[in-house]
């Protein structure tokens, strides 16, 4: 967080940087855990609905994932608002595309859009952590992974947010190894987005509430 | 061809008290081939009959989807009428990004009048050569509007602009108190029979029409080519059958004559051959 | 003749004569004191400017860097058929209670309230843009007008866009409202464009005090007597714990019926709890 507000324009900081007020932070952390596990026909999605900052929760079901086709969503942790902007960028996007070429992006295309988008706040970026997954213009399963300011790659499997130090080495472990998957998931609900060829299913899995 | 001391930019008065050059821009929507829009209910339709500009060419597209809706079928300057579905598009988008609600289809169409107008006052501009005909749904019900280049735009029961729409027009007029409790399905054959009403030669086929749909629940969609062929069938088989044909036929009759008491300015209506290549 | 006092407090003012004050107050101090974030500009110079507003080595124009005039909490609750929103209605300068009859809350339109703490100026700017929102619906005249969740739709994109040019608005919102279709509507917005919807929504010091009471008490098909009742308690517990609040609460209905704000009240309160006088005596850990 304080690295972030470094980027904050000089004019805003005070004279010279010096007199500084104990004033406010254009960011906020809510919080929140995102994960994508790709398969050979099929992609999983989820993320918590928890929506928090500091030790306070705002609410308890709040969506982080965007259906922007039938083959591809966005999964954003980090500061709600720009996570918001960043999803109705995609989306007017989206739409735009859809007018232009009559055909809903693919999910490696939106995956490019994202990161041109997060690049372009380079100066001022966007703190939100995203997966972008879907199925591929093959029909595989394409999980994207991302850093604040648009660095990505493809994987196989990814997770982000507040939970990712402890659901990374559990996913490293289990999905390298032939075993059930068990997640460690705390907070309200766990909302799951499941995409194969005949479309985008959503379910719910609700947590202990603590 | 003919001119006069009064047409040589928009902003000068003739003393009869008219402004040339809107009522050339009008006229350039009379030559583009036939647009109709009907609204029931609960939905709107809009049907079109494409041009081909040879036999080498593809048909131009005359429907356009603005949002889910909401969209256009335009008559006139096909260029035009891009310019101007580009910016309906835009203010839809926009309204979504801050509202995140659909834009009231009256209040969009007010804008793009808005926008017709300000070129019929201003002498570097030119008027927009295109009318257009708007559907859509709203939280008020479905719509159907029609833009005018001069800036003038009206709401409809059901309306048709563009070549010999006259004849549409009269097969409108004969139908539409059907249209309020009549089905999409039913709708969309009023529209094509209206449009074959237009017709100075040849037939509708799947290639030279287009129709589209939106209503309660059902976003806006166009139905060309396969999609639309099932309702020409409708049609055909209808025609066939000989109850269905007799509107048509006689709207058709009254159409013509319509359109041989428009005089001078109907004269360059009929069929697509005498039509400026810009024109669809 | 008189004799004429010889010494006089200054704290107290010239002519009376009295001990010092313990605390010293801006009337003995040896220069203005100059405004913080804690403590702005206080009634010693309640109406002169800021100098660093009008000049800075940086340049002539600075955004606001902290509130002047500020309203505390906003709470409200969804109950069946409608929202209720509650506030104070103290607009404090710094600790000065200084406005004490500020409505927080306003009707945008039939069907949409919206009700603000923070900055009172920045709320009265918000005002205005709603106001002319509901102005150009009305000349419209289409029957169509914007719904409650249009109306928090547009307040998200303001309060982001306006943190985006680090000049934020510096108030937390509550919208509330009916929907054409009758669904029930409420969400808030912070200052740097934060914004969730929930059956109930607190805002400030009420995010803390209120909120664990409305998990408890409040469900979306509560009657609104049920309603006004929790949100009054919620009131009084605020009232207690938040040194920035008076006695003087403000509750608005929004229901299908249109939109009705009440007027301003007094709860009783009762400040002789032995808890109040030891307040940490029985809670393990503190000190």
């Amino acid at each position: 967080m304080a690295t972030l507000t470094a980027g904050v324009p000089k004019h805003a900081a005070g004279a010279a940087g010096i007199k500084q007020h104990a004033s406010w932070s254009p960011y906020d952390d809510n919080g929140g855990t995102t994960l994508a596990v790709a398969g050979a026909d099929y992609c999983i999605v989820a993320a918590s609905m928890r929506m928090s900052t500091g030790y306070s929760i705002m609410t308890r079901r709040s969506s982080k994932i965007l259906q922007l086709t039938d083959k591809c969503v966005i999964a954003s942790a980090g500061f709600q608002a720009d996570m918001k902007a960043l999803h109705k960028m995609l989306q007017s996007r989206n739409v735009t595309y859809q007018h232009s070429h009559a055909k809903p992006m693919s999910c490696p295309a939106t995956a490019q859009l994202l990161s041109n988008t997060l690049y372009h706040r380079r100066f001022f970026p966007l703190f939100t952590f995203n997966i972008c997954a879907g199925l591929d213009d093959e029909g595989k399963g394409a999980v994207y992974t991302y850093d604040a300011i648009g660095s990505y790659e493809r994987t196989g499997y990814s997770c982000q947010g507040s939970g990712k130090d402890l659901m990374q080495p559990v996913l490293d472990n289990q999905l390298k190894a032939a075993s059930p998957l068990l997640i460690p998931a705390r907070g309200d609900t766990v909302e799951i987005f499941v995409i194969t060829k005949e479309g985008v299913r959503r379910e719910e899995l609700e947590l202990k509430k603590d | 061809m003919f001119r006069n001391q009064y047409d040589t930019d928009v902003t000068t008065w003739s003393p009869q008290g008219r402004l040339f050059q809107v009522e050339y821009a009008m006229e350039a929507v009379k030559q583009g081939s036939c647009a109709v829009g009907l609204t029931s209910k609960t939905h709107a339709v809009l049907a079109t009959l494409k041009r081909a500009q040879n036999e080498l060419s593809s048909y131009q597209r005359k429907i356009f989807k603005i949002d889910d809706h909401m969209g256009i079928a335009i008559s006139g300057l096909t260029a035009d009428g891009r310019v101007l579905c580009r910016y309906m598009r835009n203010e839809c988008l926009n309204h979504r990004y801050v509202y995140e609600s659909s834009m009231p289809i009256g209040r969009l169409v007010r804008q793009v009048a808005d926008k017709h107008q300000v070129c019929t006052q201003r002498s570097w501009k030119r008027p927009y050569g295109v009318g257009l005909l708007v559907a859509g749904h709203d939280a008020r019900g479905p719509h159907l509007y029609n833009t005018c280049p001069s800036g003038n735009y009206w709401e409809y029961k059901a309306m048709a602009i563009g070549a010999r729409s006259q004849a549409s027009k009269t097969y409108l007029e004969k139908h539409f108190e059907a249209f309020p409790t009549a089905t999409p399905e039913e709708m969309i054959l009023h529209g094509l029979r209206a449009l074959a009403a237009s017709l100075s030669e040849g037939e509708l086929t799947k290639a030279n029409c287009a129709v589209a749909l939106v209503g309660e629940g059902s976003s806006f969609v166009v139905l060309e080519e396969d999609d639309v062929e099932p309702y020409i069938q409708m049609l055909k088989e209808e025609e066939g059958g000989g109850g269905g044909a007799e509107p048509m036929a006689e709207a058709a009759a009254e159409g013509g004559a319509a359109a041989a008491e428009g005089g001078a300015a109907a004269a360059a209506d009929d069929g697509g051959d005498g039509a400026a290549p810009m024109e669809s | 003749m008189l004799p004429r006092p010889t010494t006089h407090s200054k704290a107290l003012g010239p002519g009376v004569a009295g001990p010092e004050l313990a605390v010293a107050t801006s009337a003995v101090l040896d220069r203005p004191p100059q405004p913080t974030a804690q403590r702005p500009l206080s009634g010693a110079q309640a109406f002169s400017v800021d100098p660093s507003l009008v000049e800075s080595a940086d340049g002539p124009r600075q955004h606001t860097q902290y509130p002047y005039v500020t309203g505390t909490s906003v709470l409200a609750v969804k109950y069946a058929g409608g929202v209720m929103l509650a506030c104070d209605t103290l607009g404090a300068y710094g600790s000065t209670k200084r406005y004490k009859s500020l409505e927080r809350i306003i009707r945008v339109n039939a069907r949409t309230a919206v009700a603000a703490g923070g900055e009172i100026s920045d709320f009265q700017y918000i005002t205005r843009l709603l106001e002319e929102l509901a102005t150009d619906d009305y000349r419209t005249d289409d029957g169509i007008e914007l719904g409650p969740r249009e109306v928090f739709s547009y307040l998200t994109r303001v309060m982001y866009n306006r943190r985006g040019k680090m000049d934020p608005l510096w108030n937390s919102l509550v919208v509330g409202g009916v929907e054409a279709d009758g669904t029930v509507f409420l969400g808030t917005v912070g200052m740097i464009g934060t914004h969730y919807t929930d059956s109930h929504v607190a805002t400030g010091f009420g995010a803390h005090l209120a909120r664990p009471m409305f998990r408890e008490r409040q469900s979306d098909d509560m009657s609104e007597a049920d309603a006004e009742a929790l949100l009054r308690d919620a009131l009084r517990v605020c009232y207690y714990r938040d040194k920035q609040s008076i006695n003087k609460f403000q509750v608005a209905k929004a229901t299908g019926e249109g939109v009705a704000i009440g007027k301003p009240f007094a709860l009783e309160t009762k400040w002789d709890y032995k808890a109040f006088a030891a307040p940490t005596k029985w809670a393990i850990g503190a000190w």
